[in-house]
């Protein structure tokens, strides 16, 4: 039981819920950038919540069946075919032994996730059959010829809901302020919440950059190393702030004005470069 | 300490000094209070609690009670051959007033001690060390620093775990592996475990 990849797109990653427990030896969690699309398909296979995935950026992922599989493709939003027919996003398709599946480039959103009944079965690392692009722990990208072993079916397939729900408008981020205020003018607070920050290009699963007003410091002495976690936003000394991903690192030198609410950071993994992001308290 | 909140999802213990991070770490990791992950900042703890129960840990942790002093475990060294062939020697060298030969006694003659974990797997900030030895780090990182190599940097010392660009004044190497994936555990360096630099011959 394996499917074969035949493109691997842009970059194709193996991911689950990633890898609690081991940030005091200086790894990160990592996992699914959007969590709630992984969880999604496999909820609609029928799988475990946690059961391991494909996470693909932008476009270009064509996988084989040697097999045949139920397969579900959750998450951003392109051109979606089996062998050249249209198939629903969001709702389990059967992928014939010999069949291709074919993921264009995305139109909504950044991330695709592709999940198939029974997941795909991976040695993990450290618990977790997660790919850390910080640290290289985990699987390696998937490349052409790569043949991926299907694990065996438990749950029933129970479908899903064939709407997505990504849009190409701002996106709108919950945050809770600090817990390094004190290092920022009170002018600064005031710009993180009034402007439209752009998605940087130089984004990843490290981190989003977002380019708007200089978010200005009220002290310039270096911060003691600080823990981070996935939705700090931390402002680097160029005054821009930096939307810490999966991969982010264990700490940083940088203070962190704000951190995004964590069912948010979902929607931060499906940020195109360009797009507007507005902060909220919460 | 000032406990601050982190997100939705977390605390974080805002310390005085870092010999106080090291024991709410302590305190934390060996006691009651119920978390998902644990990660120490040079000055901080950062607490993140399991799905929906903040409330809970931010209790836990009022009651959670803190060592006046810190365990050391002076018992048991973990001792690391250092070759001292680092190219920033001659920068530290100008920095501290240090001959090289000098840089070395102060470098192996003191305990070390794993204050925290952090920036790369494995990577591990050592403290306790020779006050001399205090510089700051370089002004423009290095791209590529080899797997093995020990710096200083400010009060701590450490060893990259594997090649990684990085800032730090490197003084020497090692061969020891600091952090190996088919080892349990991988990090040969934990927080609270003490070390010995040896001038290797």
């Amino acid at each position: 039981m394996t499917i074969t990849v035949m493109g691997s797109g842009t970059q194709t990653l193996i991911q689950d819920l990633g890898r609690p427990g081991f940030a005091a030896v200086g790894v990160s969690r990592s996992g699914a950038f959007d969590r709630a699309s992984l969880q999604r398909g496999n909820r609609n296979l029928g799988n475990r919540p946690e059961a391991v995935g494909l996470e693909m950026l932008a476009g270009g992922l064509q996988l084989r069946a040697d097999a045949d599989h139920l397969i579900c493709v959750t998450g951003a939003v392109g051109p979606l075919a089996v062998d050249g027919n249209p198939v629903h996003h969001e709702w389990p398709a059967i992928l014939h032994s010999g069949q291709i599946l074919s993921l264009g480039n995305v139109v909504l959103g950044m991330r695709s996730y592709v999940t198939v009944h029974g997941g795909f079965n991976v040695t993990p690392v450290l618990g977790s059959r997660a790919t850390d692009t910080l640290s290289g722990i985990g699987p390696a990208p998937l490349a052409t010829a790569d043949r991926l072993a299907v694990g065996s079916a438990e749950g029933e397939p129970v479908g899903g809901e064939p709407e997505s729900r990504l849009g190409t408008g701002d996106l709108e981020l919950g945050v809770t302020v600090g817990p390094h205020t004190d290092w920022f003018t009170p002018s600064a607070l005031g710009a993180l919440f009034q402007s439209r920050w752009m998605v940087n290009t130089e984004s990843n699963r490290i981190g989003i950059r977002l380019d708007g007003p200089l978010l200005e410091r009220s002290r310039m002495d270096e911060l003691p190393s600080a823990p981070c976690l996935r939705g700090s936003l931390q402002v680097a000394a160029n005054g821009q702030p930096i939307a810490f991903g999966p991969d982010h690192p264990v700490t940083g030198g940088y203070p962190v004005i704000a951190v995004i609410n964590d069912a948010d950071t979902d929607l931060l993994g499906q940020a195109r470069p360009g797009q507007g992001i507005r902060f909220h308290r919460s | 300490m000032k406990l601050l909140p982190y997100g939705d999802t977390a605390l974080l213990l805002d310390c005085d000094s870092l010999d106080e991070a090291r024991r709410w770490f302590a305190a934390l990791e060996w006691g009651p209070a119920g978390y998902e992950d644990l990660v120490m900042g040079a000055q901080s703890v950062l607490v993140r609690a399991h799905p929906g129960s903040v409330p809970a840990l931010r209790d836990s942790i009022e009651k959670t009670h803190v060592e006046e002093e810190l365990q050391t475990y002076a018992d048991h060294v973990i001792e690391i051959g250092a070759t001292y062939d680092g190219a920033d020697l001659g920068e530290v060298a100008e920095l501290t007033g240090l001959s090289r030969s000098a840089i070395v006694s102060a470098h192996t003659g003191t305990l070390w001690t794993v204050a925290f974990g952090g920036f790369a797997p494995g990577f591990a900030y050592l403290c306790g060390g020779d006050p001399r030895l205090n510089v700051p780090r370089r002004s423009s990182p290095r791209t590529r620093i080899p797997a093995g190599a020990i710096g200083l940097a400010g009060e701590f010392s450490g060893i990259y775990p594997r090649e990684s660009p990085g800032g730090w004044q490197i003084i020497g190497h090692t061969d020891v592996a600091i952090w190996d994936l088919d080892r349990e555990p991988p990090a040969l360096l934990l927080p609270g475990h003490t070390v010995r630099f040896v001038e290797s011959p």
